[in-house]
């Protein structure tokens, strides 16, 4: 990289930087804090029709305290890594816990909790890669898209290529670091008939670069997903069974889990509110968690208050088998942490799989879609309404490209009608999911 | 209006005193930017001061403040753009990330040195520390009574929480054009949310707003008590609310927020980057017909204290107020420099970017339809069986195949003329010029947004307004689920 990055050397700073703000925290009047602190490096180069746009090489950090006086909590976070922008973000934090009402919830996780077993879970692959070969890769990348037959326009290539450090540490004594990388290679493209112009892209991602797609697969991948949509048309209204795209499909995982999270229950805010040990999905459906897998995207061994992380089963044979839970959370619905502070880390399913052909074919006729637009998800109630693009397939078999159309439903009616899970996996993501195909969806289109 | 240039001295003391960097300084500091073959480069220093107040269970149980800044330094050479930026405001900083920025052509002409010119620009809000317009004990106060009044207004509201969030960002661009602007940019924002459980049912609602002014004024104008009352009363309305329709009919948009309408199914396709690039839908069509007779959008930051207003834009070009669309032609893209000069237009203040470690693009401010002639109750009577949609979540667009969505938070059916139930939200999509120029009858009681909207492109978020008069729009389809 252009720029140099010695990552243990930043971790030992963050380290100390991290200490230092708990004792000042400590030293200034607070009853206990966290810290949460990190510095990131990257380059990203984006290249359209040939040529190079855009170099940025970015350089990002910040350090973000929390301080507890008794019940009363106070947050502060800063850019600015000087000693003196340190004791002014401890002392900001510390004169807003002065205002705060008492929150019998608040407080760190139990110290019983903090993560002990530490291991390196190999997701930092830093890349050795100089500008131009960045960009390089990136024009490999758009060219071979631009020379199928049938675009007439990109949008561009972009790579990007970062590592970075995190540290969190509490006044338990508990510090936890980790260091990451993250590199990824996406191209859009755009083709054009006479009703007019589509666009679609595919990327690749992965913390180790090896891992990465090759250039031109990629390019020529955005070709194919761009050029299947020319003369799309609408689909009929109607209710018909839809096939979720596996990154569709992992954007319902995602809904899922926005429900089941601590904070979402404890404000009633979420249509799983009581609903634990319940069913949601048919009973071959399993849903779960496993941070510490080797290499994966989400992995980590500790969670955003240093508790240490566990497989935890949220879905089992359909039921809801645990919430998603941070200590506070917890705390609120008078239940225990289930290391969930940040969200979940790599979620899997566990069902029998089937191939998308055996899925399109058990759909008969209806729609795939493979491209949803808008926030039309209330999580309050799980209706879902959203904006889609995909195929029309009868018998099984794909008919035409359509589009301007909705879907709609309510997300727990959804997850009841789930009928398959392909093996199509996306691992692209830190939801591996492959395609679902659910019943009894609300088209509206011409 | 007050003349612009007063906020240059206020800035180069918080942003380059500090470092001991001075206006002197930054001529060196553009020098290592503007390398050779570079034919425009920008220094963009920025430091923001944020703070956020959140009350739930009727106690403040959460407050946090943060310090950001920085400077970002960009250089262009043709269609080439080099970017770095840094924490540190110092003389080293400039001459690194100038470097690097300029790093990206190695050979060409060297850019003749500009003296500076101070951008002269009108004040469309007061250069004032939002954050300092209220004390702690006010801002827990003001959170405190809206969940007092929420809770008072109905029995059925189960949950409240509210939050009060403020801004002062204050920034300085100098560019090697001669530009030297500085802005300072107050923003501040109070939200109230309910939850409503009744018969087993559990709905939510919502309501905000704030503008580029001090914390104060939303204490003056009883924010906290007009949005509690707001968000209940939608939670009821939704509380009743029965399945949207599924298929294509006429749907009415209210006036304000609504609006996003316009953001989604015309303002993106209309910025610069997009019809340069020849990605969007509007590509190629100025001049032409591209919506309604009747309909005139136009992009206006001047609007006074408003949530997407810019005294001067993230280049230094001040903010204007830009004709897009006039009686149903195109007449107007938003611009930044790099595309206005890659198109042979001139910038139209439209250049803006979430902070010094993000590129500037063209981005909307404030973008408005003008009112029509008609009265929004003659608009609701002439459609036999639609929807009246009054506010809306979200949005998004595909600048490219024109397709937009957006979901409606609180909507009614029209049967026979009439305003009838409650239905659930839904979303709407459409394609942008198609919609235009199905727009068949304009209100004349255009209003604003209450200032709450926030744009992403690119991954950036900026703060933006709408605004339209209540309109009827003869088709789009409804996502609801009654097929």
């Amino acid at each position: 990289m252009a720029q140099a990055f010695d990552a243990s050397a930043q971790q030992a700073l963050l380290t100390h930087r991290a200490e230092g703000a708990l004792a000042m925290a400590k030293r200034l009047g607070a009853d206990a804090a966290e810290v949460g602190a990190s510095v990131d490096q990257g380059i990203g180069v984006s290249v359209r029709q040939g040529e190079v746009e855009t170099v940025e090489l970015s350089r990002d950090q910040g350090i973000a305290i929390t301080v507890y006086i008794g019940q009363r909590k106070g947050s502060a976070s800063s850019s600015d890594a000087s000693e003196a922008s340190l004791q002014a973000t401890v002392e900001k934090a510390l004169s807003i816990a002065r205002y705060t009402g008492e929150d019998p919830a608040a407080g760190l996780a139990d110290a019983a909790l903090m993560a002990t077993d530490l291991p390196d879970l190999h997701v930092h692959h830093p890349w050795d890669l100089t500008t131009d070969q960045a960009i390089e890769l990136a024009l490999n990348c758009e060219q071979a898209g631009r020379e199928v037959s049938g675009i007439t326009q990109s949008d561009g290539a972009s790579l990007s290529s970062g590592e970075g450090v995190r540290i969190y540490a509490n006044s338990h004594g508990f510090i936890g670091t980790q260091k990451g990388s993250r590199h990824s290679l996406s191209c859009m493209l755009i083709a054009e008939d006479d009703k007019g112009m589509q666009r679609d892209m595919d990327y690749t991602s992965a913390r180790d670069p090896r891992e990465l797609a090759d250039p031109a697969t990629v390019g020529r991948e955005a070709a194919r997903r761009t050029l299947r949509r020319l003369g799309a048309k609408r689909p009929p209204t109607g209710t018909y069974p839809v096939l979720f795209d596996p990154s569709m499909a992992s954007g319902l995982v995602g809904h899922l889990m926005g429900a089941l999270a601590g904070g979402a229950l404890y404000r009633q805010a979420s249509f799983l509110c009581d609903r634990l040990n319940t069913p949601l999905f048919p009973d071959w459906f399993n849903l779960e968690e496993r941070p510490m897998e080797v290499g994966a995207t989400a992995s980590s061994p500790f969670d955003g208050e240093g508790v240490q992380t566990r497989n935890n089963r949220f879905i089992e044979h359909g039921k809801i088998a645990s919430y998603m839970l941070s200590s506070y959370s917890a705390r609120r619905l008078g239940m225990t942490t289930t290391g969930n502070a940040g969200g979940a880390r790599n979620m899997r399913i566990t069902a029998p799989l089937s191939t998308q052909a055996s899925l399109l074919e058990q759909m008969g006729t209806g729609v795939w879609v493979t491209e949803l637009m808008g926030q039309g998800i209330n999580g309050v109630t799980g209706d879902y309404s959203r904006g889609a693009a995909g195929f029309w397939v009868e018998k099984g078999v794909v008919q035409y490209p359509i589009e301007e159309f909705t879907i709609a439903s309510n997300l727990e009616r959804m997850f009841a009608d789930l009928i398959g899970v392909g093996d199509d996996i996306d691992r692209r993501g830190s939801i591996h999911s492959g395609s679902w195909l659910i019943e009894g969806m609300t088209i509206a289109g011409h | 209006m007050t003349e612009h240039t007063s906020d240059l001295q206020t800035a180069v003391s918080i942003l380059l005193t500090p470092g001991g960097l001075d206006l002197d300084a930054l001529e060196s500091g553009l020098g290592y930017a503007t390398g050779p073959g570079v034919d425009y480069a920008d220094l963009y220093f920025q430091r923001t001061w944020q703070e956020g107040w959140v009350l739930e269970d009727g106690e403040v149980k959460e407050a946090n403040y943060n310090i950001d800044g920085g400077v970002g330094v960009r250089a262009l050479a043709g269609e080439k753009t080099g970017f770095a930026y840094s924490n540190q405001i110092t003389a080293d900083a400039l001459m690194d990330t100038g470097r690097t920025a300029s790093g990206i052509v190695r050979s060409g002409k060297r850019l003749p040195g500009q003296a500076f010119k101070p951008v002269t620009a009108a004040s469309y809000y007061a250069g004032v520390d939002p954050l300092a317009g209220l004390s702690a004990d006010d801002k827990v106060a003001m959170l405190k009574e809206a969940d007092r009044v929420a809770r008072a207004a109905d029995p059925s509201v189960s949950q409240v929480s509210a939050s009060l969030s403020g801004t002062y960002e204050v920034v300085l661009v100098n560019a090697s054009d001669g530009t030297l602007a500085a802005d300072i940019r107050p923003l501040v924002r109070f939200n109230v949310s309910v939850i409503a459980v009744k018969n087993g049912r559990r709905e939510r609602g919502s309501a905000g707003g704030g503008g580029r002014y001090s914390m104060s004024r939303l204490r003056d104008e009883h924010v906290a008590e007009r949005y509690a009352k707001e968000a209940v009363r939608q939670a009821l309305v939704n509380l009743e609310a029965v399945d949207a329709p599924a298929g294509q009919m006429p749907v009415v948009l209210g006036a304000g927020w609504p609006g996003i309408l316009l953001h989604e199914a015309v303002g993106h396709g209309l910025e610069g980057d997009f019809n340069r690039k020849g990605s969007s839908a509007f590509a190629g069509l100025m001049g032409q017909r591209v919506a309604s007779k009747g309909v005139t959008v136009v992009d206006d930051a001047t609007l006074s204290d408003c949530r997407g207003s810019l005294s001067v834009d993230d280049e230094g070009t001040p903010g204007q107020y830009t004709p897009l669309i006039e009686d149903g032609v195109l007449t107007g893209y938003m611009q930044d420099k790099l595309n206005a000069r890659l198109m042979g237009m001139s910038p139209t203040g439209n250049a803006r970017r979430e902070s010094f470690a993000h590129l500037p693009m063209p981005r909307m401010t404030n973008t408005v339809m003008l009112a029509g002639q008609d009265a929004p109750s003659d608009i609701i009577k002439s459609v036999k069986r639609g929807i009246y949609a009054v506010s809306f979540g979200g949005g998004q667009v595909d600048i490219t195949s024109g397709k937009f969505v957006f979901s409606a938070s609180e909507a009614y059916l029209i049967e026979d003329g009439r305003v009838t139930a409650p239905v659930k939200g839904a979303t709407l999509i459409g394609n942008g010029p198609e919609a235009m120029s199905r727009v068949s009858m304009i209100g004349h009681d255009m209003a604003l947004d209450t200032g709450i909207g926030v744009c992403g492109k690119e991954g950036q978020g900026v703060p933006v307004g709408v605004g339209q008069p209540t309109l009827k729009v003869d088709e789009l389809t409804v996502g609801g689920t009654q097929s």
